[in-house]
């Protein structure tokens, strides 16, 4: 087989492919200036733009990230601030409402405190007057008793009112003051 | 372009008068235009349409499209040039590597398309000026910054005693002023010469086993077809990486003739 392929390369006049023709190297150094000029004056500054593009919005992004990383960090600032704030605001209303709620309590004590002394006052005054009405009507009572007792005694009626009366009064005094020396 | 079996029975293996196929238009003159000129001048035209339209409206958040046109340029730009160069001779330098990157890609990865089956870069043409403009752009470059460093990095290397000049001068000009540029043509150009007869030998000869020879012989267009498959996603490979080399081995001659000392 490589005899035929030898044979058959011998058979025409071979050409030196090393030796280059006139139009081949024009047309080659024509396509290589086009491929140049090309590549130089197009391609290649679209291509640098491109990666330029490419970094800004990279970069673009990174900030936009640090944006976005320093308004949570901000919010967060705020919300913590105005947890506080709430926290504060709670404790300061339920304070007032512990004073309030003492004031309260005071007042219905005081209250309770005056009622209970008016009560007992009026109580006081009320038996008060019961007594002296008992006392009245006691005296009256002992001294018909005592003068009944005594006539019974003496045998002879102390029908004189006024002489009656003037020893019931008598008598009752020596008794108070027979009482209140005993104390 | 296509030889093959004819009805004659006998083998036609491809030939380097492959590479000068006739001309199509303006024949003779310095403007002849044949097939494999063509088939460069549609390369560039994908090249061209491709870039035009993949960076025409650029956005931050890219599309499928614009991906792979980014990719690929973004290749050229960190893994070539910056990576060898560095972030400001890289950039001063990026037209010129990812010109070469693609232009080579371009071109190389017509081998294994069908129908065109050639790459453009099979004819010394393209190998030559683009070694040329390496050349030219690496002594520039060197020269630009500082020729007295330049040449005496390239000619008299550091740390050598001063007798060993006699022999490390001459070679060192041999390697660095005659042997780059030739190499840089030479590597390219034999790939996709070699790439494409391989190519052209193995589905000739499938197709010769297949429908010329007899018998038991048949078999071996079955092994030639698979030969042929495999060799062309090879060729595919091939395209690429001689398009990194060619671009990567630019990038670092400018380095080296950039670098103040070695």
């Amino acid at each position: 087989m490589f005899n035929a392929v030898i044979a058959a390369a011998a058979e025409t006049e071979t050409r030196n492919p090393l030796l280059p023709e006139l139009y081949d190297i024009i047309w080659s150094g024509l396509i290589f200036v086009v491929i140049l000029f090309f590549f130089w004056k197009l391609v290649l500054p679209r291509m640098q733009k491109l990666l330029d593009e490419r970094a800004e919005a990279i970069e673009g992004n990174i900030a936009k990230a640090d944006d976005a990383q320093r308004q949570a960090e901000a919010a967060l600032e705020q919300y913590t601030a105005q947890l506080a704030d709430a926290r504060a605001e709670a404790g300061k209303i339920r304070e007032v409402a512990r004073a309030d709620g003492q004031k309260i309590v005071a007042e219905h004590r005081e209250l309770a405190v005056s009622e209970a002394a008016r009560v007992t006052a009026s109580a006081k005054v009320q038996i008060e007057a019961e007594r002296q009405a008992a006392v009245v009507s006691l005296r009256s009572e002992v001294g018909t008793l005592a003068i009944d007792l005594a006539s019974g005694v003496i045998g002879e009626s102390l029908t004189d009112d006024a002489k009656a009366s003037a020893i019931v009064d008598r008598f009752l005094a020596d008794l108070e003051a027979s009482e209140k020396a005993a104390k | 372009m296509l030889p093959s079996a004819t009805g004659d029975g006998e083998f036609h293996g491809p030939s380097i008068n492959e590479f000068f196929p006739e001309a199509v238009l303006f024949a003779g003159s310095p403007f002849e235009i044949n097939r494999i000129m063509l088939i460069r001048f549609l390369a560039v035209a994908v090249l061209l349409l491709v870039f035009w339209l993949g960076t025409r409206r650029m956005k931050v958040i890219p599309t499928r499209f614009q991906s792979i046109v980014e990719l690929g340029l973004n290749f050229a730009r960190v893994n070539i040039s910056e990576d060898i160069l560095g972030k400001k001779d890289g950039k001063r330098f990026l037209p010129l590597i990812t010109t070469i990157f693609f232009m080579v890609l371009f071109m190389n990865i017509t081998g294994p398309i069908p129908f065109l089956n050639i790459a453009g870069t099979s004819v010394i043409g393209v190998p030559l000026v683009l070694a040329v403009i390496a050349y030219v752009a690496f002594i520039y470059a060197g020269i630009k910054k500082s020729p007295g460093n330049f040449f005496r990095n390239a000619l008299f290397p550091p740390g050598v005693p001063p007798f060993l000049y006699i022999i490390v001068t001459p070679i060192e000009f041999i390697s660095t002023f005659l042997v780059r540029p030739v190499t840089l043509t030479l590597r390219l150009l034999m790939n996709m010469i070699v790439g494409h007869l391989l190519l052209v030998l193995f589905f000739s000869a499938t197709q010769f086993f297949f429908f010329t020879a007899d018998g038991g012989f048949k078999l071996f267009g079955a092994g030639t077809l698979v030969f042929g498959f495999a060799f062309t996603l090879f060729e595919v490979l091939i395209a690429l990486l001689q398009a990194y080399i060619f671009a990567l081995l630019t990038a670092v001659y400018i380095q080296l003739a950039l670098a103040e000392e070695h």
